[in-house]
């Protein structure tokens, strides 16, 4: 009867086998690795680049030991620091030619000393919080009406050139709050300008309204739209504090939304919090200028290949600067003006969309009131001219791109000449990169340094080991066989959470390793259990296979309770809990769910292999059985 | 080895009133400490920056004090920790400053003290973050108690829901109790600990209970209180066994684990002690005075249907 089904055993092999290989990378210890990652959305993590890396370290007989790309970045180990570091200078001069303005980003990293299969699948160590790496963390509020207001801004300008082109009449217009108000004499040419400007501005929601001789149009914002200008200020905010985390030179940040107006900023293994916060803090500009000569479209005006020529050469006239655009695959060098026709700030909206007409993929661009009459202004005289975008940051301007004007423009047009959807979203990137679309405030910050880090997995890792040597050696001497069976589950039980936590790659944190520790204390709970039953079957006459049959079938209904409401308690934290309480109630939930397992299917098929055969079975090596009684005849 | 021989069923319930008078009186002891000097709330409650500073050798703790006073910084605590040459500094909100600059300007003013101090960790929580913190954790606290009723009063009856969870809650107000009377550090770890406490020590009501039920089912003849008396006693063994192993493994943490774990394994030293005190010796009167009976818990099947059916 204690025997179990071939299956059963299968099971929890397989279980033993696959939790083994996903442990396993967590013992390896870690190698110098070089992590390149793309600065510029131009800049492109692919094949070519891969291809361009092999290529140099084998140029410069550079011996690498592995090499693996992910959407994001590509690694390449080496077998020790000197390595590394040789090979970091080398990459960086292959692949960044141009110190002034770098495409790539080299950073310095460990990774993983696992055989190179573990990583084909998926097989990575635990991925460590920062209070266990060291590193900053921020959490960024992002002031969400500022967002709002901004584009509400932008469209009275709208507004009022709209009525104005239609001649129609209004008495005022102006943002108050949320809503924009327009103020009309009567109740026709209101309904007038509410049918012009329903067509105009869809993402209005109009209401009228009528007081004492006057008629009013309340505009305020769709809930769509508010939920596309949350969403794309949110993601303006995140994009720029990316282009910015990556000039420090960081491995793995990680930069991510957390609730509805939010923003997580990670840099592990980052000390230097003042200019972290610094580089943060920045704020890059955003020119549109004139192109005063080029060399590369003979039907724009300006076409002056003399010019450019003489200004590479150095004869750069007055009032012009030379700048190379880089968007194509060869640098063109353009002549631009000195003045600067508008700034980011004009910008409201920057988006990848599709031409109405012949569905070619465009950058949407909306400017507000101020932006709009300045291009209209500039533009009227300047069809057929091109225009440059500048990214300023760090003072060293950037020309993103230079399309050749059609028409004249104003509060909203589009840039096309994009290749792909894919260049039309980096463009509409960059153009957004340049500025803040909200301004952010740092709610909260951690840092922990380096020594601290390594102290907390040490002590976690200590306190952990020394707990679980009490409790074995106090198991063992209690129960005995019984017992020694039960820590071999306990300890499957923690090989188990270890591979849970690595195929996951949920964040450990100092919390979390206390969460194991404590994970361990509990899952002997159910050991008990089962052992105290068996024992108490045994104490009530039943024969040592019975014993062990009862006991199991009898605790397993016990152990599921218990288990449930701490479970109950663990979901809890999780959903309400933030950061590093977050990785203790992930342990917590997926140390039940392992503990249950190993300490009723992995010590039962351990017991059925030890006692499940043996026919006549006398006795249970659980240690002593006490049967009220029985003392006196011991005794005698 | 076995350590309980115990050979008649011990009458815990006899001495049920004896057992509520001391929860009765520990209890009103935490409320009064909590209403009176109230929680020592950490940084990540009140909001505010911490900052762990290290020196090679122990430094002055007031000339750490006057250099911050020097920054307008008169109301910091200052404090060593662990070793005496780890300082820990809390600094309160200040308006107009970002947690940036405020940490900054405060190394370097240290730094011009001592140029061995070393920077090890610095923690700032907004205001708003701080009272969200608050206010997640009553709300977890509060969702972790009603999902424990609902499911003990699904698995057996209401009124055992109804006793485990008073039980418990006494529990986590003692454990708060604790942290008020002697002012230790109330941090986010410890409210995760009280809330895992809160779960874990459910479990031993669970263990009695259940055994309850069960001695409802075998002895038919017996009365309420011998069947409760039976279940404790029957259950004890185990309860003190499974507590023991893990209090081993929290003292290990206790000990070893540091500051950071210090606060985390003190609480669920106190809960586990309470813990199997109170889910026990408080959670079975109780349910004895909820009038417990067979029919609560043995219900014959078929009349169930029945009742459900009209």
């Amino acid at each position: 009867m204690n025997r179990y089904p071939l299956w059963r055993y299968l099971i929890i092999g397989f279980a033993l086998i696959i939790s083994v290989v996903y442990t396993l990378p967590n013992f390896f210890g870690e190698v110098p690795a070089v992590q390149i990652s793309s600065l510029k959305a131009t800049a492109r993590i692919d094949t070519p680049v891969m291809e361009l890396v092999e290529k140099t370290l084998k140029a410069n007989a550079i011996q690498l030991d592995g090499i693996f790309t992910d959407p994001n970045s590509i690694k390449v180990r080496f077998k020790d620091t000197d390595t590394q570091l040789k090979a970091k200078d080398v990459l960086e001069q292959a692949l960044n030619p141009d110190r002034e303005s770098p495409s790539f980003i080299l950073a310095l990293n460990l990774i993983s000393d696992s055989p190179k299969w573990f990583n084909a699948i998926n097989s990575l160590p635990m991925y460590l919080g920062l209070d266990l790496r060291g590193g900053i963390h921020f959490l960024l509020q992002v002031d969400l009406k500022a967002a709002f207001n901004k584009r509400l801004d932008g469209q009275v300008a709208y507004i009022r050139n709209a009525l104005r082109e239609k001649k129609i009449p209004y008495t005022g217009i102006a943002r108050e709050g949320q809503a924009v108000f327009v103020k009309f004499r009567d109740a026709d040419t209101r309904d007038r300008a509410q049918r012009e400007i329903e067509r105009v501005a869809p993402d209005f929601a109009l209401k009228t309204a009528e007081e004492v001789g006057e008629f009013r149009i309340v505009a305020t914002l769709t809930p769509q739209a508010q939920a596309e200008t949350q969403k794309s200020a949110i993601e303006q905010n995140i994009t720029t504090l990316r282009n910015r985390v990556n000039e420090l030179g960081v491995a793995e940040p990680i930069i991510q939304q957390q609730g509805a107006d939010r923003i997580v900023v990670q840099l592990p293994g980052v000390q230097d919090t003042a200019r972290a916060k610094d580089i943060l803090g920045r704020t890059a500009t955003l020119e549109i200028r004139m192109v005063e000569a080029h060399a590369s479209d003979p039907a724009a005006r300006d076409y002056d290949p003399a010019k450019i020529d003489a200004a590479v050469k150095g004869n750069i006239p007055f009032g012009t600067e030379l700048f190379y655009e880089r968007r194509g695959p060869t640098a063109e060098p353009l002549l631009v003006s000195k003045q600067v026709v508008i700034t980011g700030e004009r910008l409201t909206k920057a988006a990848p969309t599709f031409d109405q007409r012949d569905q070619r993929p465009v950058v949407a661009i909306e400017l507000d009131g101020q932006g709009a009459r300045l291009m209209r202004d500039a533009t009227r005289d300047s069809i057929k001219r091109r225009m440059a975008v500048l990214l300023i940051e760090k003072g060293k301007p950037e020309v993103i791109t230079a399309p050749v004007i059609q028409d004249q423009l104003g509060g909203s047009f589009q840039i096309t000449g994009s290749k792909s959807p894919r260049e039309a979203s980096d463009l509409a990137l960059l153009l957004r990169a340049g500025a803040l679309a909200a301004p952010m405030d740092i709610i909260e910050e951690r840092t922990v340094g380096p020594s601290l880090g390594a102290e907390n997995i040490r002590i976690g890792f200590h306190s952990t080991w020394i707990g679980f040597a009490a409790v074995s050696a106090f198991m063992v001497a209690y129960y005995l066989m019984f017992g020694l069976i039960s820590i071999v589950a306990l300890a499957i039980n923690v090989f188990f959470l270890i591979a849970l936590l690595s195929m996951l790659q949920a964040t450990l944190t100092l919390p979390g390793m206390a969460g194991i520790a404590l994970t361990v204390g509990m899952a002997i709970d159910a050991n008990v259990l089962i052992n105290e039953r068996i024992r108490e079957e045994l104490r009530n006459g039943n024969t040592p296979q019975a014993a062990i049959h009862a006991g199991y079938d009898r605790a397993w209904g016990t152990i599921i309770d218990s288990n449930i409401t701490t479970l109950i308690a663990g979901v809890m934290l999780f959903l309400l809990g933030s950061g590093p309480v977050k990785g203790f109630a992930v342990v917590l939930c997926l140390g039940i769910g392992t503990s249950i397992f190993s300490a009723v299917m992995v010590s039962r098929g351990i017991v059925n292999l030890y006692y499940g055969r043996r026919r006549r079975l006398e006795s249970l090596s659980i240690g002593q059985i006490w049967k009220p009684g029985a003392e006196v005849k011991e005794k005698a | 080895m076995e350590f309980f021989r115990i050979k008649r069923d011990i009458p815990f319930m006899r001495h049920a009133l004896i057992f509520n008078v001391i929860s009765v009186i520990t209890f009103l002891v935490a409320v009064v400490s909590l209403a009176t000097k109230g929680l020592n709330l950490g940084v990540d409650f009140t909001g505010g920056t911490v900052m762990e500073v290290s020196y090679a050798q122990a430094p002055d703790v007031n000339k750490i004090r006057e250099s911050l006073t020097k920054l307008g910084f008169a109301d910091a605590a200052v404090q060593t920790f662990g070793t005496s040459r780890d300082v820990l500094i809390r600094l309160p909100v200040k308006q107009g400053l970002t947690s940036a600059q405020l940490s900054e300007q405060v190394m370097i003013e240290l730094r011009k003290g001592s140029d061995t101090v070393q920077m090890r960790r610095v923690e700032f929580v907004g205001p708003q973050v701080g009272s969200e913190l608050i206010e997640n954790g009553a709300l977890a606290l509060l969702f972790v108690s009603l999902g424990i009723v609902a499911y003990l009063a699904l698995r057996f009856e209401w009124k055992f829901g109804v006793a485990a969870i008073i039980a418990n809650l006494h529990d986590v107000v003692i454990i708060l109790g604790f942290f008020s009377l002697f002012q230790w550090d109330f941090s986010l770890t410890v409210l995760a600990a009280v809330l895992a406490i809160l779960g874990y020590s459910v479990n031993e009501s669970v263990v009695v209970f259940d055994r309850i039920r069960e001695n409802f089912r075998k002895m038919r003849r017996a009365s309420v209180t011998t069947i409760i008396d039976n279940a404790i006693t029957r259950t004890m063994s185990r309860t003190i066994i499974t507590h023991g192993s893990t209090q081993l493994m929290v003292t290990s943490m206790l000990f070893f684990g540091g500051e950071a774990l210090h606060y985390f394994a003190l609480a669920l030293t106190i809960g586990i002690c309470f813990g199997i005190y109170s889910s026990v010796l408080v959670a079975s009167p109780i349910v004895m005075w909820l009038r417990v009976s067979r029919e609560d818990l043995v219900k014959p099947e078929k009349k169930t249907e029945i009742g459900a059916a009209i």
